[in-house]
């Protein structure tokens, strides 16, 4: 496989990514940096995680042929059913497999932060059907956004941690995950939810998310012309885009947050708006000012309200493999009202994201497009409700 | 004095206090500074403020979010140490990407010119540093200071006293700034380091916050760094010059004139 879309050894994708973490993480770091391959490549490792992506996610997820929709957009689009996935999105492939390597490694403690939940959700069902402690960090204003998925984590036995630092929102909960792990750095693992954060855990992550375009290759006959996910730290894109990487003639779309508009002060567009930086140990794209200091970001969908991105997308930006464009919410309340109706699935609003794109580009009644649908939109039929 | 000039006059019993730049209002570092050079503090680490730091526990947490507030920025820091200058040697230390965007060489060329003698940037890592930025900061005269912990190896600690030019910070636990323990359990650490005679000084931070703190870690390595609990002192100071001079003289256990 080509390299020019991968990690080089020091764990750069071009010039983004590295590990800008403070030397209390190093020995955990550097550990799993030397690990984290060979326990991938484990025959016990990939059986244990294929058993349970089987018999206990329900993978492979089914790639639908969303007749009505293809009707409407005159084309042909596929959906990538990641909702149909047990606990409702994508997260759970990476967080089982994040759990089983914690294991091999050594570590009795599970860490996370969610901003969601659904990661939160994930990791603390991961840790149940595996037997380790979870403690999730969640923002104080998402722990109140999100009630329903706190109780599902409490449920599930997980210990959630409000956090009160800065704009007690993702970013923070994010940071506060990180200087828990500075603190216990002997016996914890930190499950970080997206393919971002220091080397290697986005190689890490979208090595575990990988599973979804591995699937469509085999669900599909031949190559598709379009593949489209949304982005927020781009984990769900990532693992849609994966095997595809290489296969210049298919288009990989991916599509950012535009909150409000990208012309207006709540948005989440991180590529179309940010800047070079480092955020959440690394270098990538983020929403900042001049100064430095991080902005806090606007989108309906709280899985996308994020001021980074994953270095690999950065870098996928920067040499024009993938296309990123962006919606706003108003665009993606639209799609998913569209695809309950016409198609009796509700969306989560992250993949609402990737679904409000179609509208925004003309295809070929040929064309074969594919659409992650990266969750289930349970979750957000408050907003669903309140916006109607 | 530089901090070369510190390190040569004194050898023992050092101190190092860390103060946020713009807290607890915007223009009270050039007074902060002051009243720690009168105070006999032999260094100052002159934090800047930023909106996700990593390796710092709530108070330092707390203390750069209202410096930010105040508006507080890495250009006003400059200019005010420009503008205002005291002789005790001076440290800084924020998180990379403040200085990233300020842009390296700028950085560098202001710390020079306000004499700033070393720079700590703990999520910056030593093989980037090498790697990347070395060169500049060398060109502008101005120390890297790394980060040694309980967890770091002796051969890592070994490869870091090659690096260094100006001291070792040895954290003295593994965790983020402030807390208050206490640190018996640190002996271990700090007879490792003492015996393992380090070219460089060695300066202990991370939970000192009491007179005894400070007079283990002078028994074993050059001197002691103290943050948190000085920003607690300062919280809510109406008059600086007084709640400074007494904290350093209940901490450094001294009488001054």
């Amino acid at each position: 496989m080509s390299t020019q879309y991968q990690i080089d050894e020091e764990g750069f994708y071009g010039e983004f990514g590295g590990a800008f973490i403070p030397e209390m993480l190093y020995p955990n770091i550097h550990e799993l940096q030397q690990q984290y391959l060979n326990i991938l490549n484990e025959e016990d490792f990939k059986a244990e995680l294929n058993v349970l992506l089987r018999d206990y996610v329900g993978r492979p997820t089914p790639l639908y042929h969303a007749t009505k929709l293809s009707k409407h957009f005159n084309t042909n689009i596929y959906l990538k059913r990641e909702d149909l996935c047990h606990t409702g999105a994508h997260k759970i492939n990476n967080a089982l497999g994040q759990v089983l390597l914690a294991k091999r490694l050594g570590k009795n403690r599970i860490i996370a932060e969610t901003g969601a939940g659904q990661h939160g959700v994930a990791t603390a069902t991961a840790c149940a059907v595996t037997g380790l402690p979870c403690v999730i960090y969640m923002g104080a204003k998402d722990i109140q956004r999100q009630a329903p998925n706190v109780a599902r984590m409490k449920l599930l036995g997980a210990e959630v941690v409000a956090v009160h630092s800065g704009s007690q929102t993702l970013k923070d909960a994010t940071n506060e995950a990180i200087r828990d792990w500075i603190n216990h750095p002997q016996d914890t693992h930190y499950i970080i939810g997206s393919a971002i954060g220091p080397h290697p855990y986005p190689d890490l992550v979208a090595r575990l998310q990988a599973v979804i375009s591995e699937e469509m290759k085999t669900q599909m006959q031949g190559n598709p012309d379009y593949i489209i996910a949304c982005v927020g730290g781009g984990s769900n894109a990532i693992g849609a885009f994966y095997h595809y990487i290489n296969d210049l003639d298919v288009k990989l779309i991916g599509v950012e947050a535009a909150g409000f508009g990208v012309g207006t002060n709540k948005t989440a567009a991180t590529l179309q708006l940010g800047s070079t930086g480092v955020l959440h140990a690394c270098m990538t794209k983020i929403l900042q000012t001049t100064d430095g200091q991080v902005i806090e970001p606007h989108s309906i969908s709280a899985g996308l309200d994020y001021p980074g991105i994953g270095p690999q997308h950065a870098h996928l930006d920067k040499t024009k493999r993938v296309l990123y464009k962006s919606v706003t919410d108003e665009e993606a309340l639209q799609a998913a009202y569209r695809l309950s109706q016409i198609e009796g699935i509700i969306p989560a609003l992250e993949s609402a994201h990737a679904l409000a794109f179609l509208e925004k580009q003309t295809f070929l009644p040929s064309d074969r497009v594919v659409v992650n649908l990266s969750g289930r939109g349970d979750k957000d039929l408050d907003v669903f409700i309140k916006n109607r | 004095m530089n901090l070369e000039q510190v390190f040569n006059f004194k050898k023992n019993n050092l101190l190092n206090i860390y103060c946020t730049a713009g807290y607890p209002n915007l223009k009270d570092l050039p007074t902060v500074l002051k009243a720690l050079h009168e105070a006999e503090v032999d260094m100052v680490e002159i934090g800047i403020p930023y909106s996700d730091p990593l390796s710092d526990g709530p108070t330092i947490q707390a203390s750069n979010s209202r410096a930010l507030k105040n508006g507080i920025t890495l250009k006003r820091i400059f200019d005010q140490l420009e503008q205002h200058p005291v002789p005790i040697a001076k440290i800084m230390m924020g998180y990379f990407n403040s200085v990233f965007q300020f842009g390296i060489e700028r950085f560098c060329r202001r710390c020079q010119e306000v004499g700033v003698s070393a720079v700590i940037l703990p999520d910056l890592p030593l093989e980037i540093f090498i790697k990347k930025y070395k060169k500049t900061f060398d060109d502008f005269g101005l120390s890297m200071i790394f980060l040694i912990t309980p967890e770091t190896s002796e051969e890592r600690i070994r490869q870091i006293d090659q690096l260094s030019t100006s001291f070792i910070y040895a954290v003295s636990q593994s965790g983020t700034t402030g807390k208050t323990q206490g640190l018996e359990f640190t002996r271990t650490f700090l007879g490792k380091i003492k015996n393992m005679n380090l070219k460089n000084p060695i300066m202990m931070g991370f939970s000192i916050s009491q007179p005894e703190d400070l007079t283990l870690v002078h028994q074993y390595v050059n001197g002691a760094i103290i943050g948190s609990a000085f920003i607690r002192q300062i919280e809510k100071s109406t008059d600086l010059k007084k709640d400074i001079t007494s904290f350093i003289q209940h901490i450094t256990q001294k009488q001054f004139a």
